[in-house]
């Protein structure tokens, strides 16, 4: 008898004491938490400060992919027409987050650091479709005073896909 | 053999024929020594480097002529002080090649080094990445660091188209000059070419316009970096996400082995799509090469105006209908007793489907007609050439003689053939009426007048007259190769040539060798295998097509060709297509059946050589359409109520090989079987023959024939009646005579947007004199009158035709079946 009481107590003094300490729950959605700075979540195809794409759509990532989730489909542009360094863009690029397993390697396998696993990990949808993420979606928004792709630019300029080589030894 | 030499590769000994070069015998063991600048089908140069070895030769003593022995009883081996470069070194008796020393390791890391100075970090999107060979030996040889100052990299052009095939990226060229080699001693068409030098050297092209050769999509395959790369793959895809699939290439009769690489594909609405068309290695056939139609010309697959339905005449219009309607229709407007039935069918139709058409035509008691204006193809089944190697090793001992062709364009890859076999030896008598690209090689060229082509091939025999230089290389040689062609020639003028062909053959008394033999460069891909299955052309077909009262054509378009051809379609009483579009003939029909493009199927061709080929589907199968040979079953079917036996291609083809006495036994899996081919490509190793592929799916098989089984040969006598020839010098009329073109406007390469700059606009060729005769110029737009019709063409110049004649290039609008008098006005 006196030990059931022993432990009642002890489960009442819990309680008050979380009443006093501060909670760890926040208020989600308005409120969001810190993720640790190696969090993999949704990716994120990230632009140049010029606004041009980094992504010249070489299928590496898609290739690295151990989940076969990525689905890139390439074409060829021009100065007038430019979406990235170089001659070649994606002009298709499709996650599928039904498949992806945040591993990061296609993090890896991008010889522009193009496609980064960011910080979102909201991710939700109601149908097969919609857990496929397309380009427009996955690109990182344009800021201002960039202008978004497709971009006339000066002719001549950007003739590299993958930025020009550092001397390692430098 | 005596000429035999035995040596030791890293330690494994070997015995080869003597000239053999150390790369190509180590291959023969599985060794690959690695190279760039070498191609087994070239020349070496030993441009590159990369394939430096360590030789050793055993010591000879030089009083006693024997080797020297050393304390152990072994020869004593005699190193060279530097490296030797594999590629144009031969192997020796006793020669010691050590290829993976650390000293042969060094100079490759050091070669490479070289190679990347200037070469750009582009394999992310270069069109050769995952299949380059540059890439391949860096991974397995290269240091993965470079001495060299990053800043002395040179930065050249990137986008250089060219032509409008080819594009050049001036950065990737390791300066190799494979493409130039093959343009030059290969294709010979010389048209690209170094300019510079040093770190400053680049590829250029001197012809207009850029890159003008018909074989240029072979540089990009041979190419060991990305530098050349066809406009139609560009960045379409990267190599390892592609898929294979097995086909033979239906534009011409030699038949090519082809790869189609697919994907499933966004931009398309995700329909599985043709990427590109690759070599398949058949060293019978094509050995690796192809021809730009044959590589650009698959996008007619991509045409939206597909028939998917069959259609019916309802109150004079077309209307769409069930398959179980029009198949019902068609068999009870077959029905009737005695009626006069008349089948037409296209040689580009499958052995399967024209032997079905071909029953159908039997149990109706009708007229088989091949859709095709050449003759002969009777006698190549008896006498035709039968090498197992087809004309890849022809050499000396061979007399070839082409009549009547141009094998430039009517079939390019034999022309490739014929023209490298004379390099090897062998001699070459052309015969025609004007000059040909072929020319330029033969060792006798005789010219006749249009008309006198069988007469001049009869005056070849041995003991005629006037046979001289050439009957008597004709005499001297081991074997004969007779190639006939349609060049100025009618069916009646094709009858004459090939039954003089085949008399030049029987009267050689060569007959019976398997490089002896005829070749008939026919129009079609399929034709010979029609001629095999029964079909025939006809003399008169307008007669033929009008007096029909159920005609049933397959793949032929004679209204939209000839519109002497749709008036008597117009005549006919009952008209059944089988047609992948609406054409102009399908529009006069009763019943429109759609069928599936060879790429959605599978089924056999018998190309000009007479090796049967299979090519299986490609694409996904639309809905709609069937196979040529299921449909005319099926119709066969309900007609005289046989079993329904054609239902798959395979069991189609094993009835067909049950009947037809040359393709018994065969069976799609024979068709399949493949033997080592030499020399050894499509293996991982891509730097050694560029990404032509392996042949896993099948060589075919060649099938024999009369002579080469010592048969008794059913050959008609030679007509050596003088043709009666037009006095033109009193005539206002010139004679019209038809040539073939390889960019014609035919409905398959009208499609390719590729290839659609290159076809001809409509053109005629005459003598500069005749030229004058009529106040015409180059360049110049006037009017041909051809059966009352007026055509605009472009006049052309060329001396070698013969004064008082035209040519007229066939499949180019105008209706051109034989020669004929035409007038040519303004």
């Amino acid at each position: 008898m006196a030990n059931g009481v022993y432990e009642m107590m002890r489960g009442l003094w819990q309680t008050f004491k979380s009443a006093w300490t501060k909670p760890i729950t926040i208020q989600y959605p308005e409120e969001k938490r810190m993720v640790s700075k190696r969090f993999r979540g949704r990716h994120v195809l990230k632009r140049y400060n010029n606004g041009l794409e980094k992504c010249i759509g070489c299928s590496l990532c898609a290739a690295a992919c151990p989940a076969d989730a990525i689905f890139v489909e390439s074409s060829e542009q021009t100065d007038d027409i430019r979406f990235s360094p170089g001659e070649r863009y994606a002009s298709t690029y499709e996650i599928n987050y039904l498949r992806c397993i945040f591993c990061g390697l296609c993090e890896d396998a991008c010889p522009t650091e193009a496609i980064i696993l960011e910080d979102n990990y909201e991710l939700s949808f109601e149908n097969r479709e919609s857990a496929i993420y397309t380009k427009d979606f996955l690109l990182e928004a344009v800021t201002e005073p960039n202008q978004p792709t497709p971009q006339k630019v000066q002719p001549g300029v950007y003739t590299r896909s993958v930025p020009v080589m550092q001397d390692p030894g430098e | 053999m005596a000429n035999d030499v035995t040596l030791t590769i890293d330690g494994t000994q070997l015995t080869v024929p003597a000239g053999t070069l150390i790369v190509d015998a180590a291959r023969e063991i599985g060794i690959d020594i690695p190279v760039f600048c070498y191609h087994p089908k070239m020349e070496p140069v030993g441009m590159c480097r990369m394939c430096l070895v360590e030789v050793g030769r055993p010591v000879i003593d030089r009083t006693s002529g024997q080797p020297v022995v050393d304390d152990a009883g072994n020869p004593s081996l005699q190193f060279g002080p530097k490296l030797e470069t594999a590629c144009t070194t031969p192997v020796s008796q006793g020669m010691v090649v050590i290829g993976m020393s650390d000293k042969v390791k060094g100079a490759r890391n050091d070669v490479l080094e070289f190679l990347l100075t200037s070469h750009p970090l582009d394999c992310p999107i270069c069109d050769k990445g995952g299949e380059c060979p540059l890439q391949n030996l860096t991974m397995g040889f290269g240091k993965g660091t470079s001495r060299f100052d990053f800043d002395d990299k040179k930065h050249n052009d990137k986008h250089v188209p060219l032509g409008d095939l080819i594009y050049l990226d001036r950065e990737r060229c390791i300066q190799c000059g494979r493409c130039v080699r093959f343009q030059k001693d290969i294709a010979d068409d010389p048209v690209i070419g170094f300019y510079q030098r040093g770190r400053n050297m680049e590829i250029i092209t001197n012809s207009e316009p850029g890159f003008d050769s018909i074989f240029s999509g072979n540089t990009s395959d041979i190419c060991p970096v990305g530098a050349l790369t066809t406009a139609d793959f560009r960045f379409g895809a990267r190599p390892w996400e592609l898929k294979s699939a097995t086909s033979i290439c239906n534009h011409c009769p030699v038949g090519c082995n082809l790869t189609y690489n697919t994907r499933r594909e966004a931009k398309s609405g995700g329909k599985i799509v043709i990427k590109r068309a690759m070599p398949r290695q058949n060293e019978a056939v094509n050995e690796i090469w192809l021809c730009d139609k044959g590589r650009f010309g698959y996008h007619f697959t991509e045409s939206a105006e597909r028939l998917l339905t069959p259609l019916i005449r309802q109150d004079g219009e077309l209307v769409p209908s069930s398959w179980e309607d029009a198949i019902d229709l068609a068999a009870w407007k077959l029905r009737p007793h005695g009626l006069n039935f008349v089948a037409l069918a296209n040689g580009r139709l499958s052995n399967e489907d024209l032997y079905t058409l071909k029953e159908l035509s039997d149990n109706l008691h009708g007229n088989a007609c091949l859709y095709s204006s050449m003759a002969g193809g009777d006698l190549a089944a008896q006498v035709g050439f039968t090498s197992p190697d087809g004309l890849s090793k022809i050499g000396k001992g061979t007399t070839i003689l082409v009549a009547a062709a141009d094998l430039h364009e009517e079939a390019p890859i034999w022309w490739l053939q014929v023209k490298n076999a004379v390099k090897r030896g062998a001699k070459l008598i052309v015969l025609n009426a004007r000059a040909t690209r072929l020319d330029k090689f033969a060792a006798a060229i005789i010219r006749y007048r249009y008309g006198r082509e069988a007469d001049s091939i009869l005056s070849l025999i041995k003991g005629a007259e006037n046979a001289g230089e050439s009957g008597r290389m004709i005499a001297e040689a081991d074997d004969l190769l007779v190639i006939y062609g349609s060049d100025g020639l009618g069916l009646s003028g094709s009858k004459q040539v090939s039954s003089a062909c085949a008399e030049l053959l029987v009267k050689s008394g060569k007959l019976g060798r398997p490089g002896t033999g005829l070749l008939a460069v026919w129009q079609h891909a399929n034709d010979q295998g029609a001629w095999d299955i029964g079909f025939r052309p006809v003399e008169d077909m307008g007669k033929v097509i009008a007096a029909a009262d159920g005609i049933y054509i397959a793949g032929a378009d004679p209204a939209g060709d000839n519109p002497v051809y749709a008036a008597a379609l117009k005549a006919a009483r009952f008209i059944i297509v089988q047609e992948q579009f609406l054409t102009a003939t399908a529009e006069l029909a009763d019943i429109v059946f759609p069928v599936q493009t060879i790429i959605e199927r599978d089924g056999t061709y018998t190309n000009g050589m007479r090796r049967v080929q299979r090519f299986m589907p490609v694409l996904e199968k639309p809905s709609g359409p069937r196979p040529d040979y299921l449909v005319t079953a099926q119709v066969r079917q309900r007609v005289v109520h046989s079993n329904l036996e054609s239902v798959s291609a395979s069991q189609g083809f094993m009835i067909m090989a049950a009947h037809l006495k040359d393709y018994q036994g065969l069976t799609y899996a024979k068709l399949m079987e493949t033997i080592p081919q030499h020399p050894i490509m499509g293996r991982s190793d891509l730097y050694y023959g560029g990404t032509a592929y392996d042949n896993r799916q099948g060589l075919g098989v060649q099938l024999s024939n009369a002579a080469a089984r010592h048969e008794q040969l059913r050959l008609v006598e030679a007509d050596t009646m003088e043709n009666e020839l037009p006095d033109l010098e009193h005539m206002e009329e010139l004679l019209a005579v038809p040539v073939r073109v390889l960019y014609d406007s035919g409905t398959i390469t009208k499609s390719s947007r590729l290839l659609e700059k290159r076809i001809h606009t409509p053109f005629i060729c005459l003598h500069p004199k005749t030229a004058e005769q009529k106040e015409m110029a180059s360049g110049d737009r006037v009017m041909i009158q051809v059966n009352k019709t007026d055509y605009l063409v472009t006049v052309k110049l060329d001396d070698s035709v013969p004064t008082l004649h035209v040519l007229v290039p066939n499949s180019l609008g105008i209706p051109m079946e034989k020669p004929i008098l035409v007038k040519v006005h303004r």
